[in-house]
């Protein structure tokens, strides 16, 4: 297309590897420069698209509402996202969701380190939306392949600025378990696929 | 105006005219002997005494050049004769440009101002590009479907849309020659993961010839005016790689939303506020996955045709290329 927009794509990543998602940094020193987190297999993301089950909301405010959530992958791994006053919509649609429900998450990586020294990740939601089974799954293999691509090139001979950085940063972590994660959640579907499936409530 | 600067808009300039002889010289260059100021002192014979336009007078001394050193108007550097470069309609890509093209007048419209004398899309296999020809111009009617040969025609651009301008210096050459218009629409796959605003239930200017939407009961061009409704749908596709922004637009909107304007129009009318028009139709469609077609327009894709992508995905494929890495 002409002219590339600024707009920062949602990344496709499971919870198991957003979760070890726990380096950010900045393009530039400008204070109002994008935050990215750098995923171990090598990929900067400023934006996250995630669909999976909503297993649980609670409020954990204290003075005002401050609403979480778990959101879980197929590999049994859980996404937590957390909407206060400055996210109204997401915060209400928390409030008023039943889990278990799958639901739409787009949202920004937020990264904060506990008293022990770990760094927690989370999601800060932009939107939150109930959707179907066939959505979740077109969701998971879609995930997969992305997360195998940047496994691959994870492995290249020319690995681009990201990877190395990646590489630096998570000398402890094997881009192999989340190739193995990839894979599982692919498998958890199979089987169901050729089931009937129900039709879009929207 | 002062009458210099007048003189300087419709008959070129000493600067003109040296830009033109060094543009030959440098054509030239290696064939045969002849300074920049010869070439000058000839064209400005042309255009102050015999009053011939710049470009023709520009022709005329290349033509003569290309018969004292033996040559065709293909061997001159540039390639075009002229000096421009041949462009495809899908290949324009910045403004101010000279360049020459080879198309089929696609779709003429009516022009919205007298200083227009044809405006309308031109089309090649690359696609289409709106031009704009001026009256005071005063070139020849292009008719639609006939092929024509475009010399020095200008690009420009406005708001990431290219068009080309014909102008006085345009030469039409008919051509009798049918040419396939490529199809430039566009085919995008992703989850919807933002409805913009100045999305819902929008209200339009109803001025003629104005669809500007306004901004809290005003128009940009017109002022405070009694609006008309409208639906619309200012989406972002995502597919984890790529971002493509993808306009809805009324039926398009009802397609995706199976929300009708009458039906959009009430709820807004219930609950006092238009917002609830877009509210609705985020919970209705974010998060989900389409494949949208369409013509692209700057930066946005105009949805054509939209389908919903639900039902079973191909597990099978994707563990067998999972497996294979």
């Amino acid at each position: 297309m002409a002219s590339t927009p600024t707009r920062e794509v949602a990344r496709r990543v499971f919870a198991r590897e957003f979760n070890d998602a726990s380096f950010t940094f900045k393009e530039s020193d400008d204070e109002r420069a994008p935050v990215y987190v750098l995923l171990p297999t090598g990929q900067r993301a400023n934006r996250i698209f995630v669909v999976g089950t909503l297993t649980e909301t609670e409020d954990v405010g204290e003075d005002s509402e401050y609403w979480q959530g778990r959101v879980v992958d197929p590999n049994g791994d859980t996404f937590f996202m957390y909407a206060g006053q400055y996210q109204p919509d997401a915060a209400s649609m928390l409030r008023e969701l039943e889990p278990p429900a799958y639901v739409a998450v787009v949202g920004k990586p937020r990264t904060y380190e506990t008293d022990e020294g770990d760094v927690n990740v989370s999601v800060r939601p932009e939107s939150i939306t109930r959707v179907d089974e066939s959505t979740r799954d077109r969701w998971v293999v879609e995930t997969a392949e992305r997360t195998l691509e940047r496994v691959k090139a994870f492995d290249s001979e020319e690995p681009d600025e990201y990877v190395e950085m990646a590489r630096e940063e998570y000398p402890d972590l094997s881009p192999e378990t989340y190739k193995r994660g990839a894979v599982e959640a692919i498998e958890s579907l199979d089987g169901t696929a050729n089931e009937e499936q129900p039709e879009p409530s929207a | 105006m002062s009458p210099t600067e007048n003189k300087a808009e419709t008959e070129p300039t000493m600067t003109d005219l040296h830009t033109h002889a060094t543009e030959i010289h440098e054509q030239f260059d290696d064939q045969i002997d002849v300074s920049v100021e010869e070439i000058e002192e000839r064209l400005d014979t042309l255009v102050n005494e015999y009053k011939v336009p710049a470009e023709e007078a520009r022709r005329s001394v290349i033509s003569s050049y290309l018969d004292d050193a033996g040559m065709d108007r293909e061997d001159l550097g540039g390639g075009g004769g002229d000096g421009n470069e041949q462009k495809k309609a899908a290949e324009v890509d910045s403004p101010e440009e000279w360049i020459d093209m080879t198309v089929k007048v696609v779709d003429l419209w009516e022009p919205r101002s007298d200083a227009v004398a044809q405006v309308g899309l031109l089309g090649d296999e690359t696609g289409t590009i709106k031009f704009t020809k001026w009256s005071k111009s005063e070139l020849d009617e292009l008719e639609e479907g006939k092929a024509y040969d475009l010399r020095n025609v200008v690009t420009d651009e406005y708001e990431g849309r290219f068009s080309v301008k014909l102008n006085r210096t345009t030469t039409i050459t008919e051509i009798d020659e049918d040419i396939e218009v490529g199809d430039d629409n566009l085919t995008v796959e992703g989850a919807l993961v933002d409805i913009q605003s100045g999305s819902g239930l929008i209200k339009r200017c109803p001025e003629d010839d104005c669809t500007r939407v306004l901004q809290n009961g005003r128009c940009n061009e017109h002022g405070e005016v009694e609006g008309e409704f409208d639906l619309r749908i200012k989406g972002v596709l995502d597919d984890g790689e790529d971002v493509t922004e993808v306009i809805f637009d009324k039926d398009a909107t009802e397609a995706l939303t199976g929300i009708a304007l009458e039906e959009a129009k009430e709820m807004a009318m219930d609950a006092l506020d238009t917002s609830v028009v877009a509210d609705e139709m985020r919970e209705k469609t974010l998060g989900l996955y389409y494949r949208v077609t369409g013509p692209t327009y700057g930066r946005y894709l105009l949805a054509d045709e939209t389908e919903t992508l639900t039902g079973p995905v191909d597990t099978e494929q994707a563990l067998i290329k999972a497996r294979s890495i």
